[in-house]
């Protein structure tokens, strides 16, 4: 069962091949068994999921149930969860019980999906390692002595282990598109706006979206199809009708031009990894897209830019983990100013620090003019960079990033080369736009991904593209070595 | 010794009348018991999200249309960084680059009858924080939090430094008091802090062209307050100055029960608050339909109300001017004078007695004992001459006190005013009767002193009628049967 896909679990649900109850109780079970090898998912809700399993049960043999229904997926544990420990990866969260569940919890609750738990993930979606989690690190399935790409690493080792079919995730930097890449998968980062963030830990709340991850394009289009939506209780949820993306993944790509950003083909670029991404795209070539080289001048810049706004924002957002009112404090603090610096310096750990640190930097008089200011300029040309792009071209295609999965402790020590494994996924951001990893290749055993990245709101063309992608290649039905 | 000037500048915190949170549905209601009404946004739970209450961007235009300024199309809220327990998200949402009201002004009334405008600089929208109750308020040796404030929406309302003295900030703050309750967006109850005062005091020598160090006070809640300690800090400002120190640009806080001030940081300690756009929440547009909507539909403003006492109801300035600008009062006003038909009588009693007793109390007029209804009751009494002055006083104390309306209390206490004549004149002619010395002392007295003595008549007559006699109606029974015996 673990090595169908969704959309072969809803089928065999429906027909009554098997029950939601065995399917989950077969996904528990390897949760239990497997995951201690790759520190996947941090805490297993066996008990909700069985008992919303026999509802699926129920709704489906009723009939008129929605597609998902019965359907086993884990959350990123960024999503709060009622009565569920929602820690984001943090010692700061550790003892946080939310009550009351994300918007995307929620959608999936009211769809009858089951929840298996909750993933692993860098400590407040700040890293691209997955080494930052208070946790523990977590293994890549297909090099076990490599990371899995982060902060979404738990979500997408877990669908490369075969713990899940699907799994949530969220993409500030890149944190859907560079794990699935680096763990074999298909993953989804939707425009801003697209997926409500109420009851999404926030990390940079201009930047953060939450999307699906899963083995195929088919299965991230039923995914997303429940996340997405207007929900009044984000402010920066767009009102736009959902489409339906299953739909129209059979559509053809013939005469579809593909963007090729000649700066996504530069220095650093790792050569095998280029040349994967290079064959992905002759293939979509021989099914009748048009590649067409295009400039985005400003590339260069993102990474900069990103790294003074995002820890801005952070700065901010994470300013009401002070002890007080939940969540970690100190020891016998002696006064206010001991409860507030011990609190932060125990709960959050180096890299959370290090961001808070720049961000309050950054937004500091006399500095915000050279580092906020500009920043937000050079978002403004980011995003001009695309929009003029998107004139002569219907998607963007390049690499995820510039290599496949680096082993545990390789960038440890320098942050700023940690930092360039988004070079290729945070303009995206920057613009609001929406990106997704494919699974493209293989270099040294490990995972390729390709990146296709749409104009607002092209998710579904996007699927389409992937889709029809994975129709003629076999790199997302590859399974690591040892899973079986 | 040379003279001195005094430059006040206001900063004044208005509490919305909102039901709920400036950015959550929480209710906004003063006095519940601690932190049962913050919601998770309010408590800034992890994930959780605002999302901003049009009501209150609707009262802040009102208050920018009220003043003529500026209403900002396009204004948008910023993130302002600190920590306190008493702030649950580490920043206060609040407005600094585009605020919602631009330029106005404020025009105030000074007691010997100038006026003086008032420039605002701007108003601005945000949320207000919690209460943090040390010791004293809360238990020995720990501190609490209370949330439920946090999250009331406020605008904070910025003069420029056009004041000289208390006199005029404090009419300015009674002005500001006047519009914002007039128009309904603000329920005034400045001891339950609906209203808050931020005063920015400097001195400088006569003609001087530089404006002295500042000091800002923060956090008045009563005008009595606001008076003591502009006072206060103008004598410590120049006593420093003239004693060869300088002022020091400092915060401070001034204690209204102990009427001592004292420093709570200095410019150097002043925190670099890290302003930034907030990017979970959209800036806030204004259509041209919206703003002449909230035109059109705007309350009576003060100054309009004042200039239609005057016409409507014949009063003078000075007394229109005190019932216009509190809106109650107005309402209280308007009220009785429908019900009674006498303006200026229900003027006199409203400013006066009731007035005098409300404020002995401590009641405000929307709580007073004695309804508009009641009080209406009561002036038609007087008016129709059914009962005397000195009678209305001891009903409207009956009123006071729950007796019931005038007319129940003229009746179990029998204060009815005798104005039937015949009765009058019987009474009359029984006194006459019965004083005849004083008779033959009137007639014997000259022409131009008689009228002293008709005092004694009426003195006797009132004591015949048990104080019900019709004062007016016995002068004249009384001056006509007195004339009869000349």
């Amino acid at each position: 069962m673990h090595n169908l896909t969704i959309a072969e679990l809803i089928k065999g649900l429906q027909s009554k091949e098997f029950s939601s109850i065995e399917l989950t109780q077969h996904f528990l079970d390897r949760i239990m068994t497997l995951n201690p090898a790759y520190n996947a998912v941090i805490t297993i809700t066996a008990e909700n999921a069985l008992k919303t399993a026999a509802v699926a049960d129920k709704r489906l043999a009723a009939g008129n149930a929605p597609a998902l229904c019965g359907v086993p997926i884990l959350h990123k544990d960024i999503f709060c969860t009622r009565d569920v420990r929602t820690s984001c990866g943090s010692k700061m969260l550790d003892n946080f019980i939310p009550p009351y569940n994300a918007t995307v919890v929620e959608n999936f609750e009211r769809d009858g999906v089951v929840v298996l738990g909750k993933t692993n993930m860098d400590e407040f979606a700040m890293g691209s390692s997955n080494e930052t989690s208070f946790y523990g690190a977590v293994i890549n399935p297909w090099a076990v002595d490599c990371v899995p790409g982060g902060s979404s690493g738990g979500s997408a080792a877990a669908i490369a282990a075969r713990l899940a079919p699907g799994a949530t995730a969220t993409d500030t930097g890149g944190s859907i598109r560079q794990p699935a890449a680096l763990c074999g998968i298909t993953g989804l980062k939707p425009t801003y706006g697209r997926v409500s963030r109420w009851g999404m830990i926030a990390f940079a709340s201009s930047l953060d979206q939450g999307g699906p991850m899963a083995r195929t394009a088919e299965d991230c289009a039923l995914l997303l199809h429940s996340m997405a939506g207007f929900d009044e209780k984000d402010s920066t949820c767009i009102d736009h009708e959902v489409p339906d993306y299953s739909a129209t993944l059979g559509n053809s790509i013939s005469g579809l031009r593909i963007g090729v950003p000649k700066e996504y083909f530069s220095e650093g670029l790792d050569v095998g990894t280029e040349q994967a991404v290079r064959v992905a795209l002759a293939v979509l070539e021989a099914q009748g897209a048009e590649l067409v080289e295009i400039s985005l001048p400003n590339t260069g810049l993102s990474v900069p830019a990103y790294y003074v706004i995002a820890p801005a924002e952070a700065s901010a957002n994470l300013s009401r983990f002070d002890g007080v009112k939940y969540g970690y404090r100190c020891e016998d603090p002696k006064d206010l100013q001991d409860l507030y610096s011990r609190t932060r310096a125990e709960g959050f750990g180096e890299e959370v620090q290090r961001r808070i640190l720049i961000g309050t930097y950054c937004l500091s008089a006399g500095y915000y003019d050279a580092y906020y200011g500009k920043a937000q300029q050079v978002r403004q040309l980011i995003k001009q960079d695309f929009t003029s792009a998107f004139k002569e071209i219907d998607v963007i295609m390049g690499p995820t990033c510039p290599s496949p999965a680096f082993k545990f402790g390789s960038k440890g020590d320098d942050p700023v080369a940690m930092y360039l494994e988004d070079i290729y996924t945070i303009a995206t951001n920057l613009a609001g736009l929406p990106g997704m990893s494919v699974p493209c290749g293989m270099v040294d055993d490990k995972p390729v991904g390709l990146q296709i990245i749409g104009n607002y709101f092209d998710e579904a063309l996007m699927l389409n593209i992937a889709h029809q992608y994975q129709q003629t290649t076999d790199w997302h039905n590859a399974v690591p070595k040892g899973i079986l | 010794m040379s003279s001195w000037e005094t430059v006040i500048g206001l900063e004044v915190h208005v509490q919305l009348a909102t039901k709920t949170k400036i950015f959550s549905g929480a209710s906004t209601t003063f006095g519940a018991e601690p932190n049962t009404q913050a919601c998770a946004i309010d408590l800034a739970m992890p994930g959780t999200l605002p999302v901003l209450n049009k009501q209150a961007v609707h009262y802040a235009v009102m208050f920018g249309l009220a003043i003529d300024a500026e209403i900002a199309k396009e204004s948008a809220f910023e993130r302002k960084n600190y920590f306190y327990p008493d702030l649950p998200k580490g920043y206060q949402t609040t407005q600094l680059e585009k605020p919602i009201v631009g330029r106005g002004n404020v025009e105030i009334q000074l007691a010997d009858g100038r006026t003086k405008n008032v420039r605002i600089h701007h108003a601005h929208l945000e949320e207000d924080a919690g209460k943090s109750l040390h010791e004293g308020d809360f238990r020995h040796g720990v501190s609490g939090i209370d949330l439920n404030r946090a999250g009331t929406p406020l605008i904070e309302i910025v003069s420029e430094p056009d004041m000289s003295n208390a006199e005029e900030a404090i009419a300015f703050a009674k002005k500001l008091h006047s519009i914002v309750t007039s128009i309904g967006i603000c329920d005034g109850e400045m001891s339950q802090g609906s209203m808050r005062f931020d005063v920015n005091v400097s001195v400088r020598r006569t003609g001087a062209a530089e404006l002295g160090t500042r000091t800002e006070t923060k956090n008045l809640n009563s005008f009595k307050f606001m008076e003591e300690c502009i006072a206060k800090e103008v004598e410590r400002q120049i006593d420093l100055i003239e004693d060869g120190g300088t002022v020091l640009q400092e915060t401070r806080l001034y204690n209204g029960d102990t009427k001592v001030a004292r420093s709570m940081r200095s410019k150097e300690e002043a925190n670099d608050y890290r302003y930034f756009p907030c990017p979970d929440l959209l800036p806030v547009i204004l259509t041209d339909e919206t703003i002449e909507e909230l035109r059109r539909n705007l309350p009576e403003l003060p100054d309009a109300r004042q200039a239609r006492f005057v016409a409507q109801y014949g009063l003078s300035d000075y007394d229109a001017g005190i019932l216009a600008y509190d809106s109650a009062m107005a309402a209280y006003f308007e009220v009785a004078t429908a019900r009674s038909g006498s303006a200026k009588l229900v003027a006199n009693w409203t400013m006066g007695e009731l007035a005098a007793r409300l404020n002995s109390e401590d009641i405000s007029i929307v709580k007073s004992p004695v309804t508009a209804e009641q009080l209406a009751g009561l002036i038609t009494r007087i008016a129709d001459n059914s009962i005397s002055g000195k009678m209305a006083k001891e009903v409207f104390e009956g009123i006071w006190d729950g007796e019931g309306n005038a007319d129940d209390i003229i009746e179990t206490r029998d204060l009815k005013q005798v104005s039937d004549s015949g009765a009058l004149e019987q009474i009359v002619a029984e006194v006459l009767a019965a004083n005849q010395a004083m008779v033959d002392d009137y007639i014997n007295t000259d022409e131009a002193k008689r009228k002293k003595k008709l005092g004694g008549f009426m003195g006797q007559i009132m004591k015949a009628s048990k104080g019900q006699a019709n004062p007016q109606q016995v002068n004249q029974i009384l001056a006509k049967k007195l004339s009869e015996l000349l």
